[in-house]
């Protein structure tokens, strides 16, 4: 069953699977890098599943080359949605 | 012990996928045993595996095929596959001046593009499950030279290549991709490619499915952990 794509949700889930990836929960802001966050190439493919099995959305890997912090991936989860 | 899932074993009716298909089953993974053509073939693989107390179901389905790589790797009542052995492999040898396109393409696509399609699909439940084991069936025939098999040898070689690049990609979530490369194993797809080659071989014996399975299962067991990125050779010294 898939979740609705909200930016709600959409956090919820992208800061629990970034948690479940090794992220400190305190360190997650829509602003913090996902450089400062150590989330790496194999994390991000691993966060697309994610998006993918929740919400029904597919991230490719073109999508998601330019994005620079959390905020800017939860926008993309959203827009990719609509 | 690690995490509850499957083994897939593509090309499984008969072989060097049927050996390892009993080998896993027997270090105590449900096995899936893919057959293209040969049903009865798998039936009796999977029968041989339940008689000795394991779990197996045949799934038919052609890797060539994109859609069928996929329902092959669907998570099922077995868990996701978390040890996958891309085998199944044809030939279809001529000399190069003579090698068609057809001929060419068919063994890319079944040797080489099959077996990244289901590495593809198998490395997300992999990834999450922080274990996974992906062993490739190469062989000899790629790092070294065999006249008229320009194709074969080219699938095995870029196996070779695939099975290293995954292996680094992936390495830091416990996930391990091997290949194993046979020479003259005693099967029906090496029939009438013994003769000269026997003799030149150190062990003066073609080997058995037996023997290539064993490694497999090596490197597919949790004791093969920090095994990544490698080819293990299965000649009786014909390479060395």
């Amino acid at each position: 069953m898939e979740i609705e794509v909200t930016p709600e949700n959409v956090e919820r889930e992208i800061f629990e699977g970034l948690v479940e990836l090794g992220t400190e929960r305190e360190a997650l802001s829509h602003e913090a890098t996902l450089e400062s966050l150590d989330v790496d190439s194999l994390d991000l493919v691993e966060l697309a599943q994610i998006v993918e099995d929740e919400f029904g959305v597919e991230l490719r890997g073109d999508d998601v080359k330019d994005v620079r912090t959390v905020g800017e991936v939860i926008e993309l989860v959203v827009a990719k949605a609509e | 012990m690690p995490p509850e899932g499957c083994a897939l074993i593509t090309g499984a009716s008969r072989g060097i996928g049927a050996a390892t298909a009993l080998a896993l089953a027997r270090a105590g993974w449900p096995v899936r045993v893919n057959y293209r053509e040969d049903e009865a073939g798998a039936r009796e693989v999977a029968a041989r595996i339940a008689a000795e107390g394991g779990a197996a179901s045949v799934c038919q389905g052609d890797v060539a095929g994109a859609e069928d790589v996929r329902k092959l790797l669907a998570p099922g009542d077995d868990g996701p596959v978390l040890v996958l052995v891309n085998n199944a492999g044809i030939r279809r040898d001529a000399l190069s001046p003579q090698l068609e396109d057809e001929q060419w393409q068919r063994v890319i696509d079944v040797n080489l593009t099959a077996a990244f399609r289901a590495t593809r699909a198998a490395l997300p439940a992999m990834l999450r499950a922080r274990f996974g084991r992906i062993v490739n069936v190469a062989s000899i025939v790629g790092p070294r030279a065999n006249a008229g098999q320009a194709n074969y040898a080219a699938s095995k070689a870029g196996a070779i290549g695939m099975t290293k690049t995954v292996a680094v990609e992936v390495a830091r979530r416990g996930v391990t991709v091997n290949a194993v490369a046979p020479g003259l194993i005693e099967t029906g797809f090496t029939e009438g490619i013994g003769g000269e080659l026997a003799a030149a071989i150190p062990a003066r014996r073609a080997g058995r499915p037996e023997e290539v399975a064993a490694c497999i299962s090596f490197l597919a067991s949790e004791e093969a952990s920090y095994v990544t990125g490698t080819t293990l050779t299965v000649d009786g010294g014909l390479s060395a």
